[in-house]
């Protein structure tokens, strides 16, 4: 068989509607029986992110929340618009300064660290707790 | 009756700023322009320092950083993704939404029933977005755009109040509009309402009472326009601002003064280079390209306000075009030994691409615009996160003699910089 070289072909270079076909490079053999199953890749996005326009990202420093699979160093997802419950690991402003913590609201209004090496800050009157948001998702990286 | 909303974010920029610095809640926020030059944007507590609207920053700096004032130059990477949030929002509320700029939106309130409910819903909307986003907003309930506005100005001036306001019924709006001076008048401008004055109106109120036809023969129609909506008549609808754009202008102020023309062209050519970007980014083409030249305001002894354009025998997209006309005109208006504080380029006079004049002559054969065409994507592509391919005439360091020294961090556009907890 004898196969001419007519030029390259770049998916920008096609209108939308043809893209779908080249995805694969064309091959001279069989067509692909995947081609007829086509389906978008996964999209991280779509996962771990339910109302967009509320969620924002936000980078951890310190090991305060190591025991609930937060390292130094996560991205939490975290989600403003679902409202915090008692056990919700949150992100909070407290005196200005944000922190990430576990909420307990009984028996008495407190932010939990989840490492034994950190202590329960327990919210006293005239301190300054804002919750930001509802942390859904925190994601290590290894490498 | 059909109901109508006007959404306006609180000192928008000075707000953004606090989203990501709960440590600013109460303090004074100013936000400077480009190049830091003036104020233009402020907290409620600023404002009330006495730091007005345009003002240059070098003249209040020591007082208002004495008070413990806080300023930042403008981050408009996080302004306008915060802004994208709201509107998102306010979209997913309502049927029909017009943004009308970076920090307001009209609403269609047509699916609500009544003003009750529409009182809730604006309750609702500010709270919502208040939670989501962060960001404060006021919200002006009634009949017509132009009372919308006013309703907002009696939101934002009810201390303590919930930030939502609803004129609807006739007797509400006319005690309203009695107070209000016409200055306050969406679409009543300083001189409009210099002349209204001299004919003995100054509220709103009277202004809304004036006879239509004498608005209109001896005014014109837009403000027979703002009349009728005064009276509760809608008259200007909610569209949808798709259309696309009808220039272009990259322009900055700058730092150090340049009185010589060796300087100002690699800056003219820079703004130029950006200006095509836009250009083919908007997937336009331009027939005119302008260039202006200006001394500062500041300066009484040497005023110059240089503009000329050059006009292109047929549309173009082509830097390298834009740089010629662009360098043809600047050495039309530069004068010597002015010192020059701000310049910029604009193209103007669009047309959709597909439409080519041929040329008398020029080759426009379709293999050479074709080359063009991929040279400039080609180029475009190449320097998308940064400059990598210069014209001969640009500075090499790219477009930024910005001067932006006290800038917040990208908080939500950028891997490198996310907030952090403690």
């Amino acid at each position: 068989m004898t196969i001419n070289y007519l030029g390259s072909i770049s998916a920008n270079d096609l209108p939308a509607t043809f893209t779908k076909f080249f995805v694969e490079p064309v091959s001279v053999g069989f067509p692909s029986p995947a081609n007829d199953y086509l389906e978008s890749p996964i999209d991280l996005n779509q996962y771990l992110i339910k109302n967009g326009a509320a969620t924002f990202l936000v980078r951890v420093s310190g090991d305060s929340m190591l025991d609930a699979n937060i390292a130094d160093q996560a991205i939490l997802i975290v989600d403003r618009s679902l409202k915090p419950k008692h056990g919700s690991i949150v992100v909070a402003s407290l005196d200005g300064d944000f922190v990430c913590k576990r909420l307990l609201l009984k028996p008495r209004l407190c932010l939990l660290p989840e490492n034994s090496k950190y202590k329960p800050i327990y919210i006293q009157h005239g301190q300054d707790l804002d919750i930001m948001g509802t942390v859904t998702a925190a994601i290590n990286k290894f490498e | 009756m059909r109901l109508l909303a006007l959404v306006d974010c609180d000192n928008f920029y000075a707000s953004c700023e606090r989203v990501f610095r709960p440590d600013l809640k109460e303090v004074p926020i100013v936000v400077l322009s480009n190049n830091d030059g003036c104020v233009i944007a402020r907290s409620k507590e600023a404002k009330a320092m006495g730091i007005k609207m345009g003002v240059p920053w070098f003249q209040v700096k020591t007082a208002y950083l004495a008070q413990g004032g806080k300023v930042f130059s403008s981050n408009f990477a996080l302004y306008g993704d915060l802004s994208k949030r709201v509107m998102n929002i306010l979209d997913g509320m309502v049927k029909k939404i017009e943004v009308y700029s970076i920090d307001e939106a009209f609403l269609d309130l047509r699916h609500i029933p009544n003003k009750n409910e529409a009182y809730e819903f604006g309750i609702y909307c500010r709270n919502t977005i208040r939670q989501w986003v962060g960001i404060p907003v006021r919200i002006g309930i009634a009949p017509t755009k132009t009372l919308t506005k006013v309703a907002s100005h009696v939101a934002k001036n009810i201390n303590g109040g919930t930030g939502v306001c609803c004129l609807s019924d006739q007797k509400n709006i006319s005690h309203i509009l009695k107070t209000l001076p016409i200055k306050e008048v969406w679409g009543v401008g300083h001189n409009l309402s210099r002349q209204l004055n001299q004919l003995g109106v100054y509220s709103a109120y009277e202004l809304a009472q004036m006879d239509i036809r004498f608005i209109r023969t001896k005014f014109s129609v837009v403000l027979e326009r703002t009349v009728r909506e005064l009276r509760g008549e809608s008259c200007i609808q909610i569209e949808n601002h798709s259309e696309p754009k009808k220039q272009i202008v990259v322009s900055r102020s700058f730092k150090n003064r340049i009185d010589n023309l060796n300087e100002l062209k690699p800056l003219i050519s820079n703004f130029a280079v950006r200006a095509g970007e836009k250009l083919r980014h908007e997937k336009q083409k331009c027939s005119q390209v302008s260039v202006f030249i200006l001394t500062s305001r500041f300066n009484k002894q040497l005023q110059h306000r240089g503009f000329d354009s050059f006009q292109f025998p047929f549309p173009v997209d082509d830097t390298r075009s834009i740089l010629m006309g662009a360098n043809n005109t600047l050495n039309a208006i530069f004068k010597k030994n002015y010192p020059y504080a701000k310049a910029g380029v604009l193209l103007s006079q669009f047309s959709h691409p597909a439409f080519i004049q041929k040329s008398l002559f020029k080759a426009t054969d379709q293999q050479h615009l074709k080359q063009d065409e991929n040279l400039m994507q080609t180029i475009d592509k190449l320097n998308v996160t940064q400059t990598q391919i210069y014209y001969a005439s640009q500075y090499p360091t790219g477009l930024s003699p910005i001067q932006k020294e006290m800038v917040s961090p990208k908080y939500t556009t950028n891997w490198w910089e996310l907030p952090m907890t403690k």
